[in-house]
């Protein structure tokens, strides 16, 4: 039942905030905290629960929907979930603080929105019935939407559009999978069925399991995003509001990553092994041509969108390794990445918000002006380049180990994305902060007495996720052992059924 | 009393930690007190552990402070391994420090940032304590890569002048060059010997490759790959030049007595892989004789007084890789430790210089300064004398242990020594170029400065020149740790080579002595002829190499950021858009809004299912 | 047996008639024309169904014909009724002029 709690928190929570401002405009911020927040207290619970009759979940609620076509409301919660959840959940927290100040037109419907996206994301991974996953998943997009439609930047229809029609074109490709699948399932078992474990019994050896699996694999990695279908991205970061930013690369990408591990690569796990080259491939490719364009950007929202491609490519690499540390280090990299990215981000709209650009041939010397802020960015930077001691690091480095193990080239290639990775965070720090300060050279653009520092409010979000990440990459044991078991029965699962075909 | 090492990178952490979050608004004396304070406080544990150590006669003290991480197999831990070796470096590093910390706390008196300063010099400290006593690779590698994050951090200490920034990017991106390299020797490692604590490792290949397999000559080339990065050698050597745009005490400090000095305690370390591996051994010793050479007649043209020591510093650690490379182990680590006492003498005697003629640091716009700067005279005489291999100062034993170690050498070993007996000769001449220009001769410019060294700053001084001149003497406890590997013979060489060795060096004193104080031979004809002119300038330039990566890896990189700066991956979406776009196009023609044209085609192509019905 | 026309003459007609239709729909610019050709070609079709309901003696043709018939009345209603909108708005009957739901 918590799980039903989780997500009707925040749709109730997402409507009294789009209400309450018809009382107060300042009440829907406060309303859409204290739902996060108590969002945040009753996820903390599942860590210890025993709310589902298979002890190998934590929390789990399986009632029939339409019974007739095997629909069923099926959630369930185990330590991957629940480590993605504590992420959802904190960067909705460190989100509406974000957009505590920036956001001030049409507040409640925005906090709506907000909330919303987040009660899409909790169902997405938690839905073990296929239909009511991609129930989410189209849950968690129209919202999305709308945020960046309405709260956006100058030319926020556009990346508005792109952003929903990749991510529907691509779920629709999701959508025929499922169904094929189902329809498997039908010829095999002779009634429809679109429960998780169900489908997991599915025979998927014939010759059109590649291009089922192909469907869920486009709508993944498009969220996650991947070479080649990243180019929403630069274009939906740069235009969306900051908090929309935050839930997008904190957490919005992540719902891709656990995609491929929860389903694509589990339920065909013959055709994810034949395909694991092309995968690690292209995240290799994805790695490496994202650094580059990464750098070329005076965007700084853009450039940081770019990175974010770059890092998730370690995702996808340590995913079709398909080995504990590989798979360890992918998690780690979404939880560290969902983190750092989250900071960068909120840094960069922070930085826009004050002196409205983005443009980084605008900056410059900023250190002197705004020395916490300098130090908060450089922070996230260097966790984002992966030094040693912070989570990003404990990520990338698992990835690759795991992957060197299952390709050496792939890996090869991917670990010079650590070159590239130091190449392009230095430069952001240097056009930034370093260099003679702009408004005393006089080729300032912005007004001077608009760039504030953070103050102790924004610090402290600053601060949380400084220490997160700190933590993750000190002492990840409690991460690592809380996905440990989900990954585990993952990795034994698909090792059976690879047992079972025959050659 | 051992347990306490965990207590080394805690002093400096907190320390970091301290400063940090106050954020520059302590005193400077309250800085002062902290920044060097933890540092004074590490070097006594430190100086206490070792005895205890060194007392107990253990060969190893194994500390785990809580476990890193544990997937599968993959268990590092944030545990520390003592021994001879990372007993020395620590000393060293604690030692040295030290004085360096109480130097930079008058050298940078007058700066803004004096916490900052001090912060990152604390987190300097912590990581580079926890590079040499990490029990496990990975836990080495945060402490590689936090140097090298301090290296940049403080490089690029003074942000406002964008060159300083250049250098301090450049530094840390060739050095993650190096780092990358020496990852992927760490996935190899483990992928095929299933650990990454150093001794089980060791153990592991010793057990399961053959001298000479694939594995180990892969694995150890790779490593090697990191240690030429961090330590500045060829091919991955062109940063540390230009990293002397940090304040002088970071060069010091960092790039000059420890952290560079990290790829040589790497190789060392890993000595049983490397044994493994006689190629790659023997390539470390061509590598550090090339590097050594090529350093030398760079410095002989350098100008800056920085500069001179950065080159000088890439070239004595090109002995250090040489005596790796022909398998005196002990001798390299000795070395490590001399150069640590003379190079932070030089370069500290150069901050003293650079401070007290207000930030001059053209060494021929200075001259006849013995007088106006005493302290920093002593320290340069007697740093270039043990920098020169001087009889009987520090470096004299520790250079003449390689050079001898590599005439012991079969094959190639005469080569090596003899390029090694050379580099001595090239030592002498720009050492002492730089002590002759400098200090003798008549002022060239700042004729009424004066010297700067307070208590902070002299006291450091005076102590390293101590050591300087009988560091020789110390013995250190390693001969427990390279046992393994190192015959222990005695070099007997004849009284002729030993007299080659030791009269080369000054004879390159003597040469530069009749090139800049005499003037009995002139620079200027030297210089006459264009083949002269054109060498300096290769010399110069650093043989090129920067000119060279810059246009293999600079330029095509930027240039490729350029032309692709929209995202090619865009405009085939674009294209599709387009593409739909024209489709869109071609079908709107035929909604021509005419009756008769609607009516016609209705008509035609009721006539043309007629047609297909009758004929099908 | 009375002598009865041949089918073959009255579907002949019928073609005859519905070709003419069809053409007066095509070429007239008027569109009262256009309508009325449309009537001779239903016409044309209905005669059509008498001419084969005749030919096979079964009633299923003339009740075909009914329907046509009060097809064709609904369709005259309703396009006079158009047809006097459009006029009424545009002052023509000219169809070439009436182009503009082009694209």
């Amino acid at each position: 039942m918590i799980l039903v709690l989780l997500i009707s928190i925040l749709f109730i929570g997402g409507l009294l905030a789009w209400v309450s401002e018809i009382f107060d405009p300042a009440l829907p911020r406060i309303v859409a905290l204290v739902t996060v927040i108590v969002e945040l207290l009753v996820m903390l619970t599942l860590l210890g629960a025993t709310d589902s009759p298979d002890p190998a979940w934590l929390a789990s609620i399986n009632a029939a929907w339409m019974p007739r076509f095997g629909i069923g409301f099926h959630l369930a919660a185990d330590g991957l979930s629940v480590l993605l959840l504590l992420l959802t959940a904190f960067l909705g927290i460190i989100a509406v603080g974000s957009a505590w100040n920036e956001i001030t037109e049409r507040v409640g419907f925005f906090y709506f929105n907000l909330l919303w996206t987040l009660a899409g994301v909790v169902g997405v991974f938690t839905a073990l019935d296929l239909f009511l996953f991609f129930f989410f998943w189209e849950v968690m997009l129209i919202p999305m939407y709308f945020i960046i439609a309405i709260w956006g930047h100058e030319n926020k229809n556009y990346a508005a559009m792109k952003f929903f029609i990749f991510t529907q074109v691509s779920g629709l490709l999701m959508l025929v999978s499922i169904l094929v699948l189902a329809y498997f399932h039908y010829e095999q078992f002779g009634f429809f069925s679109f429960d998780y474990f169900d489908l997991l019994r599915v025979n998927t050896t014939g010759p059109l399991e590649m291009l089922v699996m192909l469907g869920f694999f486009i709508a993944f990695t498009t969220k996650l995003p991947s070479m080649p279908f990243h180019s929403w991205l630069p274009d939906a970061h740069s235009q969306a509001p900051t908090p929309g930013s935050v839930i997008l690369a904190g957490v919005l990408l992540k719902t891709g990553a656990y995609g491929l591990i929860r389903f694509a690569v589990p339920l065909f796990p013959e055709a994810s092994m034949q395909f694991a080259p092309v995968a690690m491939t292209l995240a290799a490719i994805s790695i490496l041509y994202c650094a580059k364009v990464a750098f070329a950007q005076t965007d700084i929202k853009r450039l940081i969108a770019y990175t974010s491609v770059s890092h998730m490519g370690f995702v996808l690499l340590g995913v079709y390794a398909w080995n504990e540390q590989a798979l360890q280090g992918a998690v780690m990299t979404m939880l560290a990445h969902g983190l750092s990215a989250a900071a960068l981000f909120m840094f960069a709209g922070g930085l826009q918000h004050r002196i409205h650009t983005r443009d980084m041939t605008q900056m410059g010397g900023f250190l002197a002006k705004v020395p916490r802020m300098a130090t908060v960015a450089l922070f996230f930077s260097i966790a984002a380049l992966g030094m040693p001691g912070l989570g990003n690091f404990i990520g990338e480095f698992l990835a690759l180990l795991g992957a060197f193990q299952a390709s050496i080239w792939a890996t090869v290639a991917a670990a010079l994305g650590l070159v590239l990775a130091s190449v392009y965070s230095l430069w952001v720090i240097q056009r930034v902060f370093h260099g003679a300060y702009r408004a005393e050279v006089g080729t300032a653009q912005f007004n001077e007495s608009q760039l504030l520092d953070f103050d102790r409010r924004e610090m402290v979000y600053y601060g949380l996720m400084m220490l997160g990440l700190v933590w993750m990459g000190m002492y990840p044991q409690p991460f690592l052992d809380l996905s440990a078991g989900t990954l585990q029965t993952l990795l034994e699962n698909s090792r059976q059924l690879l047992a079972a075909v025959p050659n | 009393m051992l347990e306490l090492i965990w207590l080394l990178p805690t002093f400096p952490l907190l320390g970091f930690l301290s400063l940090v979050l106050t954020a520059g608004k302590l005193p400077q004396r309250v800085v002062a007190i902290i920044g060097a304070g933890s540092i004074g406080l590490v070097f006594l544990v430190a100086a206490l552990i070792a005895s205890q150590f060194l007392d107990s006669g253990a060969e190893q003290f194994v500390f785990t402070a809580w476990s890193w991480m544990s997937v599968g197999e993959f268990t590092p831990g944030f545990t520390f391994y003592l021994d001879g070796l990372s007993l020395v470096m620590m000393l060293i590093i604690t030692g040295v420090g030290f004085l360096i910390h109480l130097y930079s706390t008058g050298f940078m008196l007058d700066d803004p940032s004096y916490s900052r300063f001090f912060a990152y010099m604390n987190l300097f400290v912590a990581s580079m304590l926890m590079l040499v006593l990490a029990d496990n690779l990975v836990l080495l590698y945060l402490g590689w890569e936090g140097v090298g994050l301090c290296s940049y951090l403080l490089i690029g200490f003074w942000y406002q002048k964008p060159a300083n920034g250049y250098a301090a990017r450049k530094a840390f991106v060739v050095t993650r060059v190096g780092d990358t390299s020496m990852a992927i020797g760490l996935f190899l490692l483990f992928s095929q010997l299933g650990t990454l604590n150093i001794q089980d490792m060791l153990h592991a290949a010793d057990a399961q490759w053959a001298i000479g397999s694939n594995y180990a000559v892969l694995a150890s080339l790779l490593l090697l790959g990191g240690a030429v990065g961090k330590s500045a050698q060829l091919p991955l050597q062109t940063w540390l030049p230009d990293a002397m745009a940090g304040p002088t005490p970071i060069s010091a400090l960092i790039h000059a007595a420890t952290m560079v000095t990290a790829g040589v305690y790497l190789i060392a370390r890993n000595q049983v892989l490397f044994e493994l591996a006689p190629d790659i051994q023997l390539l470390v010793a061509w590598i550090g004789l090339a590097t050594l050479l090529m350093a030398g007649f760079t410095a002989m043209t350098q100008h800056d007084i920085k500069r001179i020591l950065a080159y000088s510093t890439i070239s004595q650690i090109g002995y250090m890789f040489l005596g790796l490379g022909v398998g005196a182990w002990s001798a390299a680590i000795f070395h490590l430790m001399t150069h640590a006492f003379f190079k932070a003498l030089l370069f500290l005697g150069a901050g003293t210089v650079i401070l007290s003629l207000h930030h001059e640091h053209d060494i021929f716009k200075m001259g006849g300064k013995r007088k106006q700067l005493p302290v920093a005279f002593y320290s340069f005489v007697i740093g270039s004398l043990a920098l020169a291999a001087f009889p009987f100062s520090s470096g004299y034993f520790s250079k003449d242990e390689i050079l001898l170690a590599a005439l012991a050498l079969e094959g190639p070993g005469i080569w090596l020594w003899a390029g090694g007996v050379l580099g001595a000769f090239f030592t002498g001449l720009y050492s002492f170029r730089l002590v002759f220009v400098v200090f003798f001769g008549e002022s060239r410019g700042h004729h009424d400065a004066q010297e700067v060294a307070g208590f902070s700053m002299a006291t450091p001084l005076f102590i390293l020149m101590f050591f300087s001149i009988f560091g020789g003497w110390i013995t250190i406890p390693v001969e427990s740790v390279f046992s393994h590997g190192e015959a222990h013979v005695e070099h007997h060489v004849s009284a002729l080579l030993h007299g080659i060795m030791i009269v080369v060096p000054l004879l390159g004193i003597g040469v530069s002595y009749l090139f800049y104080v005499s003037k009995t031979f002139s620079v200027e004809k030297l210089m006459a002829s264009s083949l002269a002119q054109g060498l300096h300038k290769f010399w110069f330039s650093g043989w090129g190499m920067d000119r060279l990566y810059d246009t293999l890896f600079v330029k095509p990189f930027l240039w490729l950021a350029r032309i692709n700066r929209n995202d090619l991956v865009d405009w085939l979406y674009a294209l599709i858009v387009e593409l739909t776009r024209a489709a869109h196009g071609l079908v709107v023609r035929s909604q021509t809004g005419s009756l008769h044209w609607y009516a016609l085609s209705v008509a035609g192509g009721l006539l043309l299912l007629v047609f297909l019905g009758v004929l099908l | 047996m009375p002598q009865t026309i041949p089918i073959e003459h009255g579907l002949m007609l019928a073609g005859i008639l519905f070709c003419l239709g069809l053409i007066g729909v095509l070429t007239r610019r008027n569109i009262v024309f256009v309508l009325m050709s449309l009537e001779v070609m239903l016409n044309a079709s209905g005669l059509a169904f008498i001419v084969a309901a005749s030919r096979w003696g079964h009633a299923d043709g003339q009740i075909m014909f009914l329907m046509i018939l009060t097809l064709a009345a609904a369709e005259v209603a309703v396009g006079l009724g158009l047809i006097i909108q459009m006029y009424r708005r545009f002052h023509t009957t000219d169809i070439n002029v009436l182009s503009q739901m082009k694209g």
